[in-house]
């Protein structure tokens, strides 16, 4: 599992999403999360999601390993509906199904737990795709290039980027570190598999403190190899790769201006999510 | 114990983009009472092969036997089997993390034999620690992270050794350390070896390290072994090893020139026994004339 951390989530292919500037992504997903909290109904999250397969599509990164990436989310996803299923309260009498002290399942709940579902699972699946397709270092020089306003008031941009991309740097050193040293003490009988929870947390000791010493160490050797490179900030520094924004992006933007149109339509003459209810109740 | 690995192989992240096949068919016999040398570049499987050895990799592909352990068995005792084949990473100073030289060299005792008796315990840490060359009364209660480079991996080998496995493994046991204490470590190596620890492999870039102190040797390539044998039969072979970018021992580049000037030196390449050679091939040619 370790491993799958170490590449963050990049997954390496020639695509029209690939190529297209960080920036724009970033603006499209937050634009694409916009949408789906626009949706009103389902007709509208469908539109949501043919987006969704049209993109994954053309980032030629297979439905399994974007499914693979929610698994983690799965958990959550699936809790927060249980929790909404059994405390959203229903108005009307007709549409509860089933009710015990304080808890009550109602069609509205039924509903609104799919609807909700559906939702976490569309907005992490939307932001997947963009790690998928970004690698961590561009996605941190278009965070860069879109936070340039903020230096106005003073707000440390181009440190926060550093910080950032030094990060993402070091996970795949410190995770080949970490599997060196679990390897290392598992070569001296440890044993980080079996037990209960403070067991296992104990057992952890002997990793955490070498890696610990070891971030230490890289971090004083890094900070003395910029030094000694004359690294003195934001100042006059120049770019290595230059953003530029291309026809991919405008098209991307404007399909994207196009979704929550439609989206914004279907609400408008599809009327709420609960009109489905009609369906099954008088 | 014997090592027979038959077809081993072994792919990291398998079907992914990112898989890289480390070991393609790997059949190598290390024999007990070898002082075993693997060579081989960056990135030719020789690490992941010697990680197979204690387990610490899970077989996926081939047969591999350590001893009367069959590593293809789900019922196999791991633990039992680590503690008999020892293995000491590159930089094992990194791996130290107890408040205590003691208590990190007793740290593999406490896994392995649990019901250890404290006395037991100071006693093996004590003999572990004097094995390779640290004061047990100066060093016991100091913290690993204020001793030297050097002192911190001996520590580090003897929390590996404190068990006293048969088989001791060490990839790339001298890297970072100075002349001497390279020296000093194949001396501890070899004073070691032949008592209860019957066989050591070391990994290893430096092949004067590798022509002085192994009885045997294989060449790691591409996952594969491409030679194995004595070190005198490998570094005969020098222009192959060269051609796979590897290094030759001074004393088989001293041959090679000798050779291009029409002498033949017949020597195990160990420095000893080349200066031996040269000398008498001296003595037969007059050597005056020099």
């Amino acid at each position: 599992m370790l491993n799958d951390v170490a590449f963050g989530q990049y997954y390496p292919a020639k695509s029209f999403v690939h190529n297209m500037d960080p920036r724009a992504k970033i603006v499209l997903v937050i634009a694409f999360i916009v949408a789906i909290f626009l949706a009103k109904n389902f007709l509208g999250l469908a539109a949501v999601i043919l987006f969704l397969i049209l993109v994954v599509i053309l980032a030629r990164v297979p439905f399994g390993r974007v499914l693979r990436s929610v698994k983690m989310v799965l958990f959550l996803i699936i809790f927060t509906a249980i929790l909404n299923l059994f405390f959203y309260s229903s108005n009307s009498e007709l549409h509860i199904l089933w009710q015990w002290k304080f808890i009550t399942i109602s069609w509205e709940a039924i509903i609104n737990m799919l609807f909700l579902a559906l939702r976490l699972f569309l907005l992490v699946m939307g932001t997947t795709i963009l790690t998928l397709t970004t690698t961590p270092v561009s996605l941190t020089d278009g965070i860069e290039s879109l936070l340039t306003p903020l230096k106005w008031i003073r707000f440390p941009v181009h440190e926060l980027a550093l910080i950032m991309s030094i990060a993402l740097r070091f996970i795949p050193i410190l995770t080949d570190e970490t599997n060196r040293i679990i390897a290392a003490q598992k070569a001296r009988g440890a044993d980080f598999e079996t037990g209960g929870l403070i067991k296992r947390a104990k057992a952890m000791i002997p990793v955490l403190v070498p890696l610990l010493v070891s971030a230490f160490r890289r971090a004083e050797d890094l900070g003395d190899a910029m030094d000694a490179r004359c690294y003195s900030g934001a100042k006059g520094r120049t770019k290595y790769k230059k953003l530029t924004f291309t026809w991919r992006d405008l098209l991307g933007l404007l399909l994207l201006a196009g979704l929550i149109t439609g989206v914004v339509f279907l609400n408008i003459y599809f009327g709420g999510k609960f009109d489905v209810i009609g369906w099954f109740v008088a | 114990m014997r090592i027979v690995a038959e077809g081993l192989t072994y792919t990291y992240n398998p079907k992914s983009p990112f898989a890289s096949k480390a070991l393609d068919g790997v059949d190598l016999t290390i024999e007990e009472g070898e002082f075993f040398g693997i060579i081989g570049h960056t990135g030719s499987g020789k690490s992941t092969f010697v990680q197979h050895l204690n387990a610490l990799i899970r077989l996926t592909g081939g047969s591999l036997h350590v001893g009367e352990y069959d590593l293809a068995d789900k019922k196999c005792k791991f633990l039992e089997l680590r503690s008999k084949v020892g293995m000491v990473f590159q930089y094992p100073e990194y791996q130290l993390f107890a408040e205590t030289v003691e208590k990190d060299v007793a740290f593999g005792l406490k896994n392995f034999r649990k019901g250890m008796s404290e006395e037991e315990t100071a006693a093996a840490v004590k003999e572990a620690l004097e094995t390779v060359g640290l004061d047990y009364a100066k060093v016991r209660n100091k913290s690993p992270f204020e001793l030297s480079g050097g002192q911190k991996r001996r520590v580090a080998i003897a929390g590996v050794i404190v068990t006293k496995p048969e088989v001791l493994i060490l990839d790339e046991p001298a890297a970072g350390l100075d002349p001497l204490g390279k020296r000093e470590l194949m001396e501890l190596l070899h004073s070691i070896h032949g008592g209860w620890c019957k066989t050591v492999v070391i990994v290893s870039h430096d092949m004067d390290e590798i022509a002085e102190n192994c009885t045997h040797a294989a060449v790691f390539s591409d996952g594969k072994v491409v030679m194995c044998g004595k070190p005198s039969e490998i570094f005969a072979r020098a222009d192959e090893l060269l051609a796979l970018g590897l290094d030759i021992p001074v004393t088989a580049k001293c041959a090679q020139v000798l050779k291009a000037r029409g002498y033949a030196v017949d020597t195990d390449f160990t420095c000893d026994d080349f200066a031996q050679k040269v000398l008498a091939l001296w003595e037969k040619e007059g050597g005056s004339n020099a």
